[in-house]
């Protein structure tokens, strides 16, 4: 199963939008990487690794950060990973409606190749 | 040339320097990003500073790589991924140096500016550490060329460091947290390219001036 990390500055927002992915996929392989390890805001190198080990099996993981340096920090967690063979991506997606989006791919057994390419067309789902 | 030794030295001092000026860093921080630049920057060489004892005899770029992991892992903001991914790249120049000549130290600086720019992915003028460090750079690299003497080439990097951290008060961010805060940003200094001329100016009051 393909593993979505949601990698945030903000624990709770990371922790919530697993929580509210969760809810309409609950099969699938979430990790919630946000803030620094006291619970403050910021982005977290070795947060973000643990929570990629968690998740990331033979289908490898896919990575959904928040903005600035969760992006940057993120980047250098995959080309470490990647360095150790693992299957690892980043997908350029707004977080909330991407993550549901990964979540119900992940759920349903898709690959990373194709969970990465609906993500990216949350950018075209409409509110109003 | 300048020791391994002196090199421990200069980051001591550049951890002293960041936390002198913690404060400042974070008011820059403060309208334009999201207030942490120096509590974070604070963080990361208060790591820093406690690895440097372990790490006496060792060569070059085995100094400046474990510094760059230390900051990547502990800074907690974009400071970390940049200055971290700098620091790695710059070791990678001075890989198994156990004396440090003025062309390798602007090779370093070198590296270290392109791995700023791939991480960031940006360039100059928008209102980034690289609003420092280009200039910083140029300046050095032609007063080597002019052959001038190396405390001199330092002063004129820092100078122009500081000019260029001066003139991001006219520039609008279109890269970090700042790029949000769009036109609003003008007038306030950038954080990054402060924090940048903090730690040349560093160097130079180092006495690397010896390179």
């Amino acid at each position: 199963m393909t593993g979505i990390v949601i990698v945030s500055h903000c624990q709770k927002l990371a922790e919530g939008i697993v929580e509210l992915a969760r809810a309409v996929a609950p099969g699938a392989a979430l990790a919630a990487a946000g803030g620094l390890e006291d619970g403050s805001l910021g982005t977290s190198y070795d947060k973000i690794k643990k929570a990629a080990d968690e998740v990331c099996g033979d289908d490898g993981a896919l990575f959904l950060m928040d903005m600035g340096s969760s992006v940057m920090t993120a980047e250098m967690v995959l080309e470490e990973l990647k360095g150790q063979g693992k299957s690892i991506e980043m997908a350029d997606c707004p977080l909330v409606e991407g993550a549901v989006v990964a979540a119900i791919g992940s759920g349903a057994g898709e690959t990373m190749e194709q969970i990465k390419k609906s993500v990216e067309k949350a950018w075209e789902m409409r509110k109003l | 040339m300048v020791s391994t030794k002196d090199l421990l030295t200069i980051l001591r001092c550049m951890a002293a320097a960041i936390e002198k000026n913690k404060e400042w860093l974070t008011d820059l921080d403060r309208p334009i990003g999201d207030s942490d630049h120096g509590i974070n920057m604070a963080r990361g060489f208060g790591e820093v500073e406690k690895k440097l004892s372990g790490l006496e005899g060792k060569d070059g770029g085995t100094i400046l790589k474990t510094v760059g992991m230390t900051l990547v892992s502990t800074v907690g903001g974009s400071a970390g991924p940049l200055y971290g991914s700098a620091f790695m790249k710059a070791g990678m120049a001075l890989a198994d140096k156990t004396e440090i000549s003025m062309a390798d130290f602007l090779d370093a600086l070198d590296q270290a500016v392109d791995a700023v720019r791939q991480r960031g992915k940006a360039q100059a003028g928008e209102k980034t550490m690289l609003d420092a460090m280009i200039p910083a750079l140029q300046a050095m690299k032609e007063a080597r060329g002019q052959k001038e003497a190396p405390e001199e080439i330092l002063k004129k990097g820092v100078e122009a460091s500081w000019a260029g951290a001066e003139a991001t008060n006219g520039l609008i961010a279109t890269k970090g947290r700042a790029s949000y805060v769009g036109e609003r940003g003008i007038g306030h200094q950038d954080p990054g390219a402060t924090s940048f001329s903090i730690l040349l100016e560093t160097i130079c009051h180092c006495k690397i001036g010896k390179l």
